[in-house]
């Protein structure tokens, strides 16, 4: 009994947290990412080492892939994109050690392998750009698409600072709430605004191609097996109407 | 309606059906035939590994793993070197014609640099590691008169012996010299086991 | 062509046959299953899917091997090995994504299947048995399915095992002691994943197997229905083979191939360009491993128990406990056991039936569709509404039967089939 009631409890918690996401859910931008372009991949693989895998790894992306799929030789991911020490089979794991993240962050920066398959590249996209100045919170940053989160805005030098604006909306229980309407750049970053989406989008047009390697190839390979097996079709269907005939 | 079987279009049609669909079955197979491969992993594992033999002093032996084999480096001194001659009439192989070894390593020395000495720890016979036993004229270990052990490496397992150069002495059950694994010097303090030149092995 | 010895294959092969059939039956069987079956000649497009169902059982198969020869059935390691096939091991990509488009490929297949069946009157005598082997296929497909989800350990994996293993302990004094067993341990662990494990990949494939053969013979003992609901021994030729029976091989053989080959489009298509179908397929919850201490925002099981969760969801708690919802959702699978006996009408096929039986099928199945929809959303209005009223509606289908097949109006049936 006491196992039902504790599912019974899991899903109406599920359900709730569902219905509390609908109305202080920050609607999400459109990525519009091209994993196509190797040089959108390339530069946010670049931005990815540089400002992400600090704390973040992407455990399951092997950089001897990244040489294979962003056509770059094993000199040039050296150069840019490997730690000193890596080998070229390793996985991209984090320099972080996970107990002292936690240790500074409350929580362990999740791995990003599959983020973009787990959350969606529109959720990851509109994150990135929703940070802003929040002292009350430890990082002195919140962000807009996941409330307290204990990541620091890492972009901010490029952004610029955004500062929240909030209106007083009345909520479901009748008393006054702060409610987050909108973010506003406080100050110019070192990119335009033009500059600074791309660069988000190309870090997370890299997310997506971690998430999911396969996914060029995949599509290729597609088009050839269909058109295989509707030539397939074409014959055993001609086959079928000539063994028919017998048939009245 | 009395029309007559067209046999010839039913063979025809039933052999392109037949060809096309064996064609899609033989592109089908290809993936999980493929999918027992080396995948990236092993090849991540496999992958060549590089020692530093730097603190390696003259005599002395460093172990390694690589591709789940033990690679032994022996630094060898002038004295073992100049004694690999002498087996020369001992050897089922001197030549090293049957025996695995890259075509740099196919002399005398057995190696890019006769200093150093790069063989894997795996007796041809059935596969045990053998010990090494470097120091000429052992009590115990002989070609064919007592004391004329010239240093070399010794099988436990069923008495194989091999000279400074892993080469394998007639009269014993291995069939061939011990396995020369492609390496190369990164530097003169480093040698990449696994690497051929620059190419992965 | 076919009934003919091998005329053109030289003595050998035909002495080899010989001698394999003094000691197997092999040409017996041949011709009593396959060239000399005598189907009957008006099958339609509904008929595909026997063989197409039984084609997705082989390559679950065949691909489910060459999974479990990379994956690690180990609560730390399990996630982390799918990715493995994914990304290290070569065309793993492909194995996966084929194992599970097959997975929910199997679901659609079989629910078309099933619905062939209460179109033309196939699960009526003398086809009762053959009926009750397909729906306990339908329900060890069902088992074999939710223990096949709990092995990639995502997200969704966990808590929707976490769920159903839950609705267990709402029996009566057997409940908790009963969730205790079937998960070996006091959560869903290491030790639930392992058996689960077994079960998938031995001990379901061996009982499928068994019911998909015993499910055949069933068939080809009595002989196939068709679109009419004919009879089509009651009719033979000089020959004693039915008028308007036709060789399966090489007719059915011959156009089976052309339905699979169709069928091979559409599930390539999926394969290739949408794998994920939009979250129905593979979930995005469980792109992230299992976490006890996070709940998904939205659990739900995958797309083809939908329609059963909505009705467990339906049900209210009643006397403090949950047991009703259960009750319901298992009564709502076992009353299809019953079918060929709720069925009274005096003909077997919908095209000689009258407008009741007609109305009330094509409302099951649009009412089942929807179900699944509600089971797939949140437990909100309207949803609540919506599958209340078609729990009622899916037992009122099957209850009411013996009443309105019998009240309503039929034409007679022929005696051969239209053509």
């Amino acid at each position: 009994m006491k196992r039902l009631r504790f599912a019974v409890a899991a899903l109406a918690l599920a359900t709730a947290s569902l219905a509390q996401a609908a109305t202080t859910g920050w609607p999400l931008q459109d990525a519009r990412t091209d994993v196509g372009s190797l040089y959108s991949l390339q530069r946010g693989a670049r931005n990815f080492v540089n400002y992400c895998l600090g704390c973040h790894g992407a455990q399951y992306m092997r950089y001897s892939q990244l040489a294979t799929d962003l056509a770059l030789t094993e000199d040039e991911l050296r150069a840019n994109l490997m730690f000193t020490g890596t080998r070229i089979y390793d996985p991209m794991l984090s320099a972080m050690p996970e107990a002292k993240s936690r240790e500074w962050f409350g929580n362990t920066p999740p791995d990003l392998s599959l983020i973009a398959r787990s959350r969606g590249v529109d959720y990851v996209y509109t994150f990135l750009k929703s940070f802003y100045e929040d002292d009350s919170r430890p990082a002195g940053a919140n962000n807009a698409v996941l409330p307290q989160t204990a990541m620091p805005n890492v972009l901010a030098a490029l952004q610029g600072p955004q500062r929240p604006k909030f209106e007083m909306r009345t909520g479901p229980d009748g008393d006054e709430v702060q409610h987050l309407v909108a973010l506003e750049r406080a100050a110019a970053g070192s990119m335009t605004s033009v500059e600074f989406d791309g660069f988000v989008r190309d870090t997370v047009a890299f997310l997506e191609y971690v998430s999911e390697p396969a996914k060029a190839e995949r599509k290729a390979l597609g088009v050839w097996v269909i058109l295989f097996l509707l030539m397939f079709t074409v014959f055993a269907y001609l086959l079928k109407k000539e063994y028919w005939k017998d048939v009245k | 309606m009395g029309e007559p079987i067209d046999r010839g279009r039913r063979q025809l049609l039933t052999a392109a059906t037949t060809l096309t669909g064996a064609v899609g079955v033989a592109f089908a197979a290809v993936p999980f035939l493929a999918s027992w491969k080396p995948s990236a992993r092993a090849k991540a594992m496999g992958a060549p590994v590089e020692i530093d033999i730097s603190k390696l002093e003259p005599g002395a032996m460093l172990k390694i793993e690589w591709r789940g084999k033990p690679v032994w480096v022996v630094r060898r001194t002038p004295a073992m070197i100049d004694r690999l001659a002498a087996t020369e009439g001992l050897l089922a192989d001197p030549d090293s014609e049957n025996s695995k070894q890259p075509e740099y390593a196919q002399n005398d020395a057995r190696a890019v640099n006769p200093e150093y000495f790069v063989v894997l720890g795996v007796c041809t016979h059935l596969g045990c590691a053998p010990m090494s036993r470097f120091v000429p004229g052992d009590a115990e270990l002989t070609t064919s008169a007592p004391g004329d052990w010239p240093g070399g490496f010794y099988c436990p397992c069923h008495g194989s012996k091999f000279d400074l150069s892993g080469r394998v002495f007639r009269g014993v059950p291995a069939p061939t010299n011990l396995e020369v694994p492609p390496y190369t010097f990164a530097d003169s303090g480093h040698i990449v086991i696994g690497l051929d030149q620059s190419r992965d092995a | 062509m076919t009934g003919e010895p091998a005329s053109a294959a030289p003595g050998k092969l035909a002495s080899l046959g010989a001698w394999i059939d003094e000691r197997f039956p092999m040409t017996s069987l041949w011709k009593e299953h396959v060239s000399e079956y005598y189907a009957p000649k008006n099958f339609n497009f509904w008929y595909y899917f026997g063989s197409i169902a039984l084609f997705v059982l082989a390559l679950q198969i065949v691909t489910g091997i060459f999974l479990t020869m990379s994956y690690k059935p180990d609560a730390t390691q399990a996630f982390g090995s799918v990715e493995y096939i994914m990304r290290d091991v070569e065309w793993g990509w492909l194995i996966r994504y084929l194992h599970s488009t097959g997975a929910s490929a199997f679901f659609i297949v079989v629910y078309l299947h099933m619905f062939r069946a209460l179109l033309y009157g196939s699960h009526r005598r003398p086809r009762e048995l053959l009926w009750i082997f397909g729906v306990l296929i339908y329900l060890a497909l069902m088992a074999e399915a939710f223990f096949g989800y709990l092995l990639p350990w995502g997200n969704m994996s966990y808590w929707g095992a976490q769920v159903i293993v839950s609705l267990f302990g709402s029996f009566p004094l057997i409940g908790d002691a009963l969730v205790e067993w079937i998960r070996g341990d006091y959560f869903i662990s290491d030790i639930t994943l392992n058996r689960f494990f077994a079960l998938h990949v031995v001990a379901l494939p061996l009982v499928l197997i068994f019911l998909v053969v015993a499910h055949i013979l069933a068939l080809h003992e009595v002989g196939s229905n068709n679109p009419d609901g004919v009879e089509i021994k009651k009719a033979k030729g000089s020959d004693g083979r039915p008028l308007d029976g036709i060789p399966f091989h090489p007719y059915y053989t011959v156009k089976d191939i052309y339905g699979l080959s169709l069928f091979l489009v559409l599930f390539a298509a999926v394969v290739f360009f949408a794998p994920e179908m939009g979250g129905l397929f593979l979930e995005a919850p469980n792109f992230e491993p299992a976490n006890p201490l996070l709940t998904p925002e939205h659990i739900a099981p995958v797309w083809y128990f939908t329609p059963y969760y909505a009705m467990l969801r339906a049900v209210p708690a009643l006397a403090g406990t949950q047991v009703w919802g259960v009750l319901v959702m298992f009564g709502g699978i076992l009353v299809l056991f019953f079918v060929p006996w709720l069925d009274r009408s005096p003909v077997r096929s919908i095209r000689y039936r009258g407008p009741i039986y007609k109305t009330a099928l094509m409302l099951f199945a649009a009412n089942f569709i929807m179900l699944g929809y509600c089971g797939l959303m949140p437990a909100v209005q309207p949803f609540k509404l919506m599958s209340v009223l078609g729990t009622i509606y899916y037992f009122l289908f099957f209850v009411l039967m013996p009443w309105y097949t019998r009240i309503d109006s039929h034409r007679p049936e022929p005696a051969r089939v239209s053509s």
